[in-house]
């Protein structure tokens, strides 16, 4: 049952173990509008066909564009959405399509952080109850050892004990986060699975919790899905990068290959947009023309031709499918710039 | 545009279809009671129940006599009362029809009017006098029931007062048609409408004035005011479009409200023979049929009422536009 | 005080703001915002705020246009656009340089158009309102506005809606509708922060176009230090409403100043290069203006503070390069090389 795409999926993964979990063609559309009279109803195609493997230890860093998909495929893989097809493996386990009680291992041993915690943070509760209420419901900690393991938690994400009086309105942004992060690791997972976790924080404490992230890693040995849309960030934290682009992956490798020298024409115009502090004077800048296509009819043929600038007319008719580089990465295009630049060398 | 008002005017049909089947139902179908006897009146005599019961159909499965009511109602029109003895009911609806739309769309006009002006004035000159006494007006205008009010306007104008020049124009009670003396009818509404309004004015005003408030705080008011606009053209384009989406909202729950009970008890006080009084007196004998024309009918005012909000949301709010 | 010029120079500074205080009255104590900001924008420059939320990046420039709400607010200091005195200036007056010598830019795209009109109407409003020009001529205006700023089918677009476009296409339609009157400055609110990279990288394109085809002066206010990098001449960075130092875009990422600034660059990761183990952060949360330190307001957070940090910094000067910190020249290359070297060594 393993496919190429699955194959592909797994491409310069660092650990020769198998992969702690795994997405094979997964989708996930949404429906809205009227669905009273047939065929009014739209459809958005959010994810579309991912395969997508995350190995122990690593961090696979997710990027895109706005609208690309990335919390969807976020939530399908924590079970926060359902799936509307294909298959997710936890530790080799189907667990796509299993019913709630079956889920219940799988719900502690993968955690969910998002972008605003607040939302989550209950504002009538103080940060002990809050973190206390996973140890009591999943029964994790007996109860005489509650209090200890709440000052671990405050301490594993650098917070002073004290604050456990506090409510979560006392709290700055990132110190907030922190105690979304905490609330996370109260129930002990294996995988954390964090949706663009630093977008809304200042640059100064957006290090910090970069930090924090690649702290914990190593002191728990945690598996990361980080997401986000600033590439540089992502970069900081991940081993391995996914890049998506209207609901699919066009590129995934091993962080230095993909930011040395991208493969799509994608992931090369969004490396070229981003300003540079340091490097100062831009060389030629790849400016990508239009907008990001509605994924509710999304183009033919590979999605990302209309803004391609490489684009002939199989790019328009046939869709490239991911497939492994003699480097090791995957990438969906019929000409990766990496082959393209070869052939023109030579 | 014109096929979300065409959809919205087809919804409007749906539910008064389904108004009118409830309607029916509860008249007729309540299990444990004979409609006949109910139609037929107190004391009537078993002839006049059994009459009844053949005239209405009421032997026949209840689809056939839901067709058969609608029939009399809508297309045949002649629906008769038992109770006063062979009057015809449709006719009196309609002639009492135009007398409560007169009454609550004159009073919707200078409540919506007068809520507007002072929403402005007091988002305008805020914490100024104008701003307290709207919310002085406001408090009074929802403690104090527009009927009583109507009393009291009806003391003051009609016996206290009459004499004095403030009040000798005010005519006597009851309700003149607009076609043969339009003066006339606009005196004889002009305080019903009043006693009507005020119930709304305040409160409107500063549900208004809080939309508008909040408005002040979107960006786009930011830019309007940096592109260089005058204040008046900031408040009356920018903001005040903007927030009218909540007062309207706001607007077609509460002309629901008037026209099934305020409208009903004023126009019993100012002696106008609407829709409202005619529920009243049919009420007072049980007469059947009527009650169920009045409440149909009346019904049927509300839900256009609805579907006029929401046409007017349409036209000022391009996002409710299908695309 | 600057005395009003009558007769300005070419090369003047179009804008000198002076000792530009503001503070609010808020439920408690009045708080100020920002506090004693002080800058020049030379024709054809872009200069570059920077400064995390809430240090008075939007506050100060509200306050330039006199946008403040003058019942909770107090503004003191002076602002001379043009040789004249702006802030004294009565309410119709500053509203025939608001949008039309003086353009604004906002944050975010999806809420700065009136969600009820076209886009073209809100354009020709603001040409309307600034010269005398019939309705169909305003319109036609628009449509090439739009097309200027590199929107596609201009002539459909201008009856669009504001939420049938994307937001990099809004912030086009503002940028448009800002451009509409030539002003001699466009002040810019972070324009790009709530846009993806790639729309990000369109715009800025646009606005260094607009430099060079009209020669306006440009205050761009933004977070990320990319974006100033990329297009500043000159640069302002702000911290808890003060301006902790200014120069230009060489001198403050070539030979930074201020602790504030040298943490500001370190903690943005790199995109090329070796990755460091850790980024160089700078610890704790900005100060609100209700509760800002004694002295320097960054002293609480900086890594080298030292017994004067307790009182209000000096402002040191060289060269048009200002810094408000008690660091002595001499000593800025060795503590800055611990800065970087933190970085550097866990790499
Ligand atoms: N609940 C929803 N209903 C309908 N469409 C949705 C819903 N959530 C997201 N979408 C659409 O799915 C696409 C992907 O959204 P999302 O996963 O949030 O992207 P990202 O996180 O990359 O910004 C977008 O086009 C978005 O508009
Ligand atoms: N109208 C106001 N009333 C009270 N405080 C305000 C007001 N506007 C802004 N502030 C405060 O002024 C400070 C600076 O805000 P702002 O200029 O918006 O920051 P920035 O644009 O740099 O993120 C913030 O702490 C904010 O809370
Ligand atoms: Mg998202
Ligand atoms: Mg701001």
């Amino acid at each position: 049952m393993t496919d190429a795409a699955v194959l592909a999926a797994r491409s310069q993964a660092e650990s020769s173990a198998p992969p702690l979990l795994e997405a094979r063609h997964l989708s996930k559309r949404y429906h809205f509008g009227k669905r009273l009279l047939p065929g009014s109803g739209k459809i958005v195609h959010a994810v579309d066909d991912v395969s997508l493997a995350v190995f122990p230890g690593e961090t696979l860093g997710l990027v895109g564009e706005s609208g690309c998909g990335k919390s969807t495929l976020g939530r399908c893989l924590t079970r926060l959405y359902e799936i509307s097809e294909g298959e997710l493996l936890f530790e080799g386990r189907e667990i796509g399509h299993v019913g709630a009680r079956q889920l219940k291992p799988y719900r502690r041993k993968v955690q969910m952080i998002f972008q605003d915690p607040s939302g989550s943070l209950n504002p009538r509760r103080r940060v002990a109850d809050i973190l206390a209420q996973p140890l009591r419901v999943h029964g994790i900690r007996p109860r005489a050892e509650i209090d200890d393991r709440l000052r671990e938690l405050m301490d594993l994400v650098g917070l002073p004990p004290g604050y456990l009086d506090r409510y979560p309105h006392e709290f700055s942004g990132g110190q907030r986060q922190r105690i979304g992060i905490a609330r996370a690791l109260a129930m002990e997972p294996q995988l954390i699975v964090a949706d663009e976790p630093v977008s809304a924080l200042d640059v100064s404490v957006q290090a910090q919790i970069v930090n924090l992230f690649a702290d914990l890693r190593d002191q728990l040995a945690l598996t990361y899905v980080f997401i986000a849309h600033d590439l540089a960030v992502v970069r900081q934290v991940s081993t391995r990068i996914a890049v998506m682009y209207l609901g699919s992956i066009v590129e995934l490798g091993s962080t230095d290959t993909v930011y040395g020298r991208p493969a799509h024409p994608y992931t090369e115009a969004l490396l070229s947009a981003i300003p540079e502090p340091h490097a100062r004077q831009q060389c030629e800048r790849i400016v990508l023309q239009g907008d990001l296509p509605s994924p509710i009819s999304p183009p033919p043929g590979c999605r990302f031709h209309t803004r391609c600038p490489f684009a002939d007319d199989r790019c328009r008719t046939e869709r490239p499918l991911l497939r492994p580089l003699d480097d090791g990465r995957s990438v969906a295009c019929h000409y990766p710039r990496t082959e393209v630049s070869r052939t023109a060398g030579t | 545009m014109a096929l979300t008002i065409l959809q919205r005017l087809f919804q409007m049909l749906f539910v008064m279809f389904g108004i009118s089947v409830l309607a029916f139902l509860i008249f007729f179908a309540t299990p444990g009671a004979d409609p006949a006897a109910r139609i037929a009146g107190r004391n009537a005599s078993p002839e006049t129940v059994a009459a009844v019961r053949a005239n209405f159909g009421l032997d026949r499965p209840l689809p056939i006599q839901y067709g058969l009511m609608m029939k009399r109602l809508f297309v045949t029109r002649d629906l008769t009362s038992f109770v006063n003895r062979g009057q015809r009911v449709i006719p009196q609806v309609l002639d009492a029809a135009p007398i409560t739309l007169c009454l609550v769309v004159g009073a919707a006009f200078f409540w919506l009017v007068g809520g507007v002006v002072l929403g402005l004035l007091a988002a305008a000159l805020r914490d100024s006098f104008i701003d307290k006494a709207s919310m002085a007006i406001a408090l009074v205008g929802v403690s104090i029931p527009a009927f009583w009010l109507g009393e009291v306007l009806n003391l003051v104008s009609q016996s206290r007062f009459h004499d004095t020049w403030l009040f000798a124009w005010v005519p006597a009670l009851g309700y003149k048609p607009f076609w043969s003396d339009p003066w006339m009818w606009f005196k004889t509404l002009l305080i019903p409408w009043i006693s009507l309004a005020t119930l709304y004015i305040g409160l409107y005003g500063r549900v208004l004035r809080a939309n508008l408030v909040e408005a002040y705080q979107e960006d786009f008011i930011r830019t309007a005011r940096a592109k260089g606009l005058s204040p008046g053209r900031v408040l009356i384009k920018h903001a005040l479009r903007t927030s009218l989406i909540p007062f309207i909202t706001l607007f077609g729950l509460d002309f629901g409200a008037l026209v099934g009970g305020q409208a009903l008890l004023t126009e019993v006080v100012f002696g106008l023979n609407g829709i409202g009084r005619l529920t009243y007196q049919s009420l007072q004998t049980l007469d059947l049929p009527v009650i169920l024309a009045t409440v149909i009918y009346a019904s049927f005012f509300v839900v256009m009422a609805n579907a006029l909000v929401d046409v007017v949301y349409v036209l000022i709010d391009p996002r409710v536009r299908g695309s | 005080m600057i005395p009003p010029v009558a007769n300005p120079d070419p090369t003047d500074p179009i804008l000198r703001v002076g000792g530009l205080t503001v503070s609010f009255a808020t439920d408690r104590d009045p708080v100020t915002a920002i506090r004693d900001v002080s800058f020049d924008v030379n024709p054809g420059e872009i200069l570059s705020i920077v400064g995390e939320s809430g240090s008075g990046k939007t506050v100060s420039l509200l306050s330039i246009l006199g946008l403040t709400d003058p019942r909770t607010t107090t503004t003191s200091g002076s602002v001379i656009f043009k040789g004249k005195r702006i802030l004294e200036l009565p309410d119709r007056e500053m509203r025939r340089i608001r949008g039309r010598e003086i353009a604004l830019i906002s944050q975010d795209p999806m809420t700065a158009l009136t969600p009820v009109y076209t886009i073209g109407m809100q354009i020709a409003e603001q040409i309307r309102a600034h010269q005398s020009i019939s309705r169909r001529g305003a319109r036609k205006r628009a449509v090439e506005l739009l097309g200027e700023v590199g929107l596609p089918n201009p002539s459909e677009m201008v009856d669009r809606f504001p939420h049938q476009l994307s937001g990099g296409m809004r912030q086009r339609a503002v940028i448009a509708m800002a451009l509409s009157c030539n002003p001699a400055l466009l002040v810019a609110d972070e324009p790009t922060t709530a846009l993806d990279v790639t729309v990000q990288a369109q715009v800025l394109d646009l606005l260094r176009r607009l430099r060079k085809d009209f020669g306006s002066s440009i205050i761009l206010i933004t977070h990320d230090m990319g974006v100033v990098g990329e297009m500043a001449d000159r640069v302002l960075v702000m911290y808890a409403g003060r301006v902790v130092e200014s120069g230009t875009a060489e001198q403050i990422f070539d030979d930074p100043w201020h602790p504030y600034t040298w943490g500001l660059l370190a903690s943005i990761p790199p995109l090329r290069g070796p990755r460091p183990e850790r980024l160089a952060s700078i610890s704790g949360t900005p100060p609100t203006p209700a509760n800002l330190p004694p002295g320097c307001a960054f002293a609480p957070r900086c890594r080298f503070r030292f017994e004067p940090c307790s009182n209000p910094p000096p402002r040191y000067k060289d060269d048009g390069h200002t810094a408000l910190c008690f660091i002595p020249p001499e000593d800025r290359p060795r503590l800055r090389a611990t800065v970087l070297g933190g970085e550097r060594s866990a790499a």
